[in-house]
């Protein structure tokens, strides 16, 4: 992964002027390591908190339930003291690679908050309006967000898409999706 | 042999062929699509084969799983930005071949060669797994504890450049699979009765593969357009069959043994026949680097195979040792079948019919997929905002179709900024899904072990074959390092290194 895609994804490093490449042989700490490493330990902690207060099982059960939950959370935060240790040291995590995937822009917040924001929606309003809306609603936001601005032609076809899956899931697998505010018409 | 018959005429039915066609042309349909690879495509289309009996669904697996490893090679060979490493090699030289206008021959030896390949690990798979199961059938738990030790110690520790990365996904996989009620207690689930039965594996492994991956590529997403190289109908001449019907044979021996160990995947094989090939080219040597057809039959084949051989471990002990066998394994726990020896006594018409879908798949992929190859080439030119819009779709569909609660739809999202940051910081994926569902079997086993010998641990290690596996995950851990000790003696790193050097050329 080159420096200005690192830069990007870690927000604190953003003050530092994008032409200032480091030296080869001293690249810069990868910051946002701090943060996995920081996120890995409060779910080790959590996990051995919560085993600690699980009751003892039954009378005769040799593995307690919270036996699994110590070794594992103490795992977590051993990996996450080694992950922090790591990357102090330089260590640099390299993004994955992929057909679509190019890792020598920065990354896109802009896209990927807008995402979110229609999964949230998607979160928010499934139960409520039913698959056939929500659907539609999902793939059109989606695309409009991934850079198609036809958004009459993407709400088109998502309609089409969620409306079908819904019908063959309904009627040609068995699998009775609620229709939502849909019931009745569909 | 005559239960495998016995599968052939309950697959062979029409209702059940009709499965397994409409099995491989999705697989092939959704597996060609650039981003997608067969885990990925698997995921995504278990929700499809949910309320169909088990027999069925296991018929459209076969070809859903057949299908996408034959998509993913399309792509690579047509795109020459292969989605994973088992790809990377073919990408090498079919892609080379593609730009030489050999684009038909690259794709016709890929697809003949996958499905000889996969007719001869087919068969050997038919051969060794009863027999391995009936060889597993007898172990203990103490054995069973210490194989899924193993099986969790190598995809972690052999496979991936980093092991610190490696055992931080096992273990955000283990705390997943905590997750859940545990002897009438609830474990790690906020008070929340939603997560009293767990969480859905379904929707973890869609989660992490499709949304992460969407998130992922959205982040980063080429903005100009790939080159797609225009296909005719794959064929080849006498002199193309006569350069690929060796590779595909030494390929097929490469991947068979590879998959089946359990730390398979077809990275190695693909490799190591690769370079086989290259040394055993003679006069055709030159064209290596420049689109040599054995340097896409060899490991095209190998690939194929590999995939067969991780079915070995995973129907007879039950033990997933790739990112595809993992889903495969939650699918099968989903149809309420669970992989192992005692499968094969306890359902022995359902293993056999599986085992000779594999062959029908196999063979439709053939006869379906060489004259509609121009066809799927087509889907590569597929707008990218409608692609990832469309997996969103699909990963939200299928999370939904679970239990038709927005909870699940809103586990999907935070598994899937997880899946997001995996693919960040570099952390690989097949630990954690092995982890999510080897975890609660791990914990089973291990009380099981325990109660049997009322508490005392020297029972972990008081069967014979625990001790073999614990030696041999010894090894796995300590290899390296003592390796790395003698000096001038670095061989597994420099095979890594020749693997990175490979992908940098392919790349480039």
């Amino acid at each position: 992964m080159s420096a200005p895609a690192d830069r990007a994804a870690d927000p604190s490093a953003s003050d530092h002027p994008p032409v200032d490449h480091p030296p080869a042989d001293h690249p810069p700490v990868d910051r946002a390591q701090y943060g996995l490493a920081a996120v890995l330990a409060v779910v080790g902690v959590w996990t051995v908190v919560d085993s600690a207060g699980l009751g003892p099982g039954f009378a005769d059960q040799v593995v307690r339930p919270a036996a699994f939950g110590y070794v594992i959370g103490s795992g977590l935060v051993l990996l996450a003291l080694l992950l922090a240790v790591a990357t102090a040291r330089g260590d640099r995590a390299e993004g994955e690679a992929g057909e679509d995937v190019d890792l020598s822009s920065g990354t896109d917040w802009r896209t990927l908050a807008g995402l979110a924001g229609v999964l949230v929606a998607t979160v928010a309003l499934i139960d409520w309006l039913g698959w056939a809306v929500v659907g539609a609603l999902l793939f059109a936001g989606a695309a409009t967000v991934l850079g198609n601005r036809h958004w009459v032609r993407n709400l088109l076809i998502g309609a089409v898409l969620s409306v079908a899956s819904w019908y063959g899931f309904y009627v040609g697998l068995g699998i009775p999706i609620p229709a939502g505010v849909l019931d009745g018409v569909l | 042999m005559d239960a495998l018959l016995t599968g052939f005429e309950l697959a062979l039915t029409p209702q059940n062929l009709l499965y397994a066609v409409v099995g491989v042309l999705l697989g092939t349909a959704v597996g060609v699509l650039p981003g997608i690879g067969p885990a990925m495509t698997v995921a995504l289309l278990l929700p499809v084969t949910y309320n169909v009996s088990p027999s069925a669904a296991l018929i459209m697996f076969a070809g859903i799983y057949y299908g996408g490893m034959y998509g993913g090679s399309t792509t690579s060979i047509l795109l020459n930005t292969p989605g994973e490493s088992s790809s990377v090699i073919t990408a090498l030289e079919g892609n080379k071949m593609a730009k030489a206008g050999r684009a038909a021959q690259a794709l016709a030896t890929a697809a003949i060669g996958s499905f000889v390949a996969g007719t001869i690990s087919t068969v050997l798979l038919v051969a060794l797994a009863p027999t391995v199961a009936e060889w597993v059938v007898v172990l203990g738990a103490p054995s069973y504890f210490a194989l899924m030790v193993l099986a969790l110690i190598a995809v972690t520790s052999v496979l991936g450049s980093s092991k610190l990365r490696g055992f931080i996904s096992l273990a955000v996989g283990l705390t997943i699979g905590l997750v859940g009620t545990a002897t009438g207690q609830a474990r790690l689930t906020f008070g929340n009765p939603l997560l009293a039965d767990g969480i859905d594996i379904v929707v973890v492994a869609v989660a992490i593969f499709a949304v992460g991956e969407a998130l992922w590529v959205a982040a980063h997403l080429r903005r100009r357009p790939l080159e797609v190289i225009p296909v005719g109908r794959p064929w080849m001449d006498r002199t193309d069959w006569g350069r690929s019907w060796k590779p595909w044979l030494r390929g097929t021996a490469y991947g068979f043994p590879f998959g089946a160990l359990p730390a398979g995947g077809a990275e190695m094989p693909t490799f190591l026949s690769y370079i086989t090939e290259r040394r055993l080219a003679g006069k055709h040597r030159a064209e290596f680097g420049k689109g040599a057809i054995e340097g896409v039959a060899g490991p095209e084949a190998a690939n194929n195979a590999s995939a067969a051989g991780t079915l070995v471990p995973l129907l007879a002990i039950g033990l997933p040792t790739t990112a595809t066998a993992a889903v495969i394994l939650a699918a099968m726990q989903g149809y309420g079948l669970q992989p192992g020896p005692q499968l094969f006594e306890a359902e022995p018409e359902l293993v056999w019919t599986l085992l000779a879908s594999l062959f029908i798949a196999n063979t439709l992929l053939l006869v379906i997929n060489l004259p509609m190859a121009p066809l799927w080439a087509k889907l590569l030119r597929i707008p990218r905002p409608y692609l990832y819009a469309g997996i969103l779709f699909f990963a939200v569909l299928g999370a939904y179709s679970v239990n038709f609660q927005w909870f699940d739809v809103a586990l999907l999202g935070l598994f899937g900024a997880l899946g997001f940051a995996m693919r960040r910081f570099g952390l690989p994926v097949l630990p954690l899904i092995v982890g999510v569902i080897l975890g609660p079997r791990l914990e089973e086993q291990l009380g099981q072990a325990l109660q049997l010998s009322r508490g005392d641990v020297s029972a972990l290690w008081g069967e014979p074959v625990a001790v073999i596996v614990y030696l041999v995950i010894a090894a796995l851990l300590l290899g390296p390092l003592v390796l790395r000790l003698i000096p001038g003696r670095q061989g597994p790193e420099r095979l890594e290194d020749d693997i990175d050097a490979l992908e940098e050329e392919v790349r480039s």
